[in-house]
């Protein structure tokens, strides 16, 4: 089964998200970051959905349980560059995501995280 | 019709089409539904020899119900004839009357030759043209359907403006009353121009909103709530007085969602948070202001 690679860079991780996501690929990418959290001890998560077209239900379950978990693992996760037709269908569904941090691009996620913890 | 009375007919109005094609012509002139405005003589006159034509051809298939193979090229040419005249701005009474005041040369031409033997095919021939008729104007209702489909796109277009006010500030001013479906593109049109200019901040001005009931209220959250997953910070402002008031009548809360009075406070707030103010270069009072 094809894994989502999740790439460390200096005290943060890195996740990117390069085509659609199938269920299965999405759970095993919960687990696969809550076990490099605390390998790496990573304080935060640039979570990189640019690319993604499509979500679920199930999908944007999982990206708020990823925000979720990473926090009980003491990680922040940043929601980066979620395409318009993405934001409107969780909106939609009912899934905002509060108290998830988000941004427009990696750039801007570096510059805004950087202030607090530079690497 | 059945094909034994149909060669007779389509040879005696084959024998009279100049004058048919002519009185027709009159016809429609003195019933009021020619405009010379519109449509030129000559216009008018290729226009009805071309149907006429067509109709006498049909005729000759004896075939009497349009909607069958016969008949397509027929309503072809009158489907065209009556969009051109729905959105060329004809009246719908007058692109009727084009096609009826066809009946009056035709029977006037058959009466003169035996009026026994061509009551049956008169009234055969009355029920066709009114079909005919019909038809036209469906036709002529949807092409002015369309007109109005094509305006609503337009106006959904034109009403949503997004506007750069500075590196990273957007404004978006919203005209009009905000449905479902204007929502739906404005929501689109912001959530696309934050890409597009990588700014994180996103400026929704109501000022222009006449109402605000629960919906909208609920609209305009969502649209903030999109735009805070891509990244982006929504201010919301020109809420007057009045939609305040109702907006907390109605028990609607704007959780999170910063308001400011005017697009001016809000867009001094927005620079706040991208960490800039405007300052004074201290010539503007002396200039007066």
């Amino acid at each position: 089964m094809e894994r989502i690679p999740i790439i460390k860079i200096g005290k943060y991780l890195l996740v990117t998200v390069q085509t659609d996501v199938q269920d299965n690929v999405a759970l095993a990418l919960q687990e696969d970051l809550g076990n490099r959290i605390i390998a790496t001890r990573a304080r935060l998560v640039l979570f990189d959905i640019s690319s993604l077209q499509v979500v679920d239900s199930f999908i944007g379950r999982v990206i708020a349980d990823i925000a979720g978990i990473a926090r009980l693992l003491d990680a922040e996760v940043v929601v980066v560059g979620m395409q318009p037709a993405v934001a409107i269908t969780l909106v939609e569904l009912g899934l905002t995501l509060n108290g998830v941090r988000t941004a427009l691009n990696v750039e801007s996620a570096v510059a805004m995280a950087g202030i607090r913890d530079p690497i | 019709m059945t094909s034994n009375s149909t060669s007779p007919l389509v040879d005696q109005l084959r024998a009279n089409y100049p004058s048919l094609l002519d009185s027709w012509i009159a016809g429609q002139k003195s019933a009021g539904a020619s405009r010379p405005d519109l449509i030129s003589d000559a216009d008018l006159r290729r226009q009805c020899s071309e149907l006429l034509t067509m109709l006498i051809e049909a005729l000759a298939s004896g075939e009497t119900d349009i909607s069958k193979p016969a008949w397509e090229r027929m309503r072809a040419t009158l489907r065209s004839v009556s969009m051109s005249r729905a959105r060329g701005g004809w009246a719908p009474s007058e692109t009727v009357q084009f096609v009826f005041s066809l009946k009056q040369p035709l029977f006037a031409s058959l009466a003169a030759e035996d009026r026994a033997a061509n009551s049956a095919v008169i009234l055969e021939l009355d029920h066709l043209i009114d079909r005919l008729g019909l038809f036209t104007a469906d036709v002529y209702q949807q092409g002015r359907e369309e007109v109005i489909l094509r305006q609503q796109q337009e106006l959904l277009e034109l009403s949503t403006p997004v506007v750069k006010l500075w590196d990273g500030i957007l404004a978006l001013p919203l005209i009009g009353t905000l449905d479902s479906e204007r929502t739906q593109v404005v929501m689109e049109t912001l959530l696309q121009a934050l890409i597009e200019t990588g700014s994180t901040i996103a400026i929704i001005d109501i000022t222009g909103v006449p109402t605000v009931d629960t919906r909208v209220a609920q609209h305009l959250i969502q649209t903030v709530s999109a735009a805070r997953l891509m990244g982006a910070d929504c201010l919301i402002s020109g809420i007057r007085p009045q939609i305040a008031q109702t907006i907390v009548h109605l028990g609607v809360s704007l959780p999170d969602v910063v308001t400011k009075a005017t697009l001016a406070d809000a867009f001094v707030a927005a620079l706040d948070r991208l960490g800039r103010h405007v300052v004074s270069n201290g010539q503007a009072s002396a200039s007066g202001r």
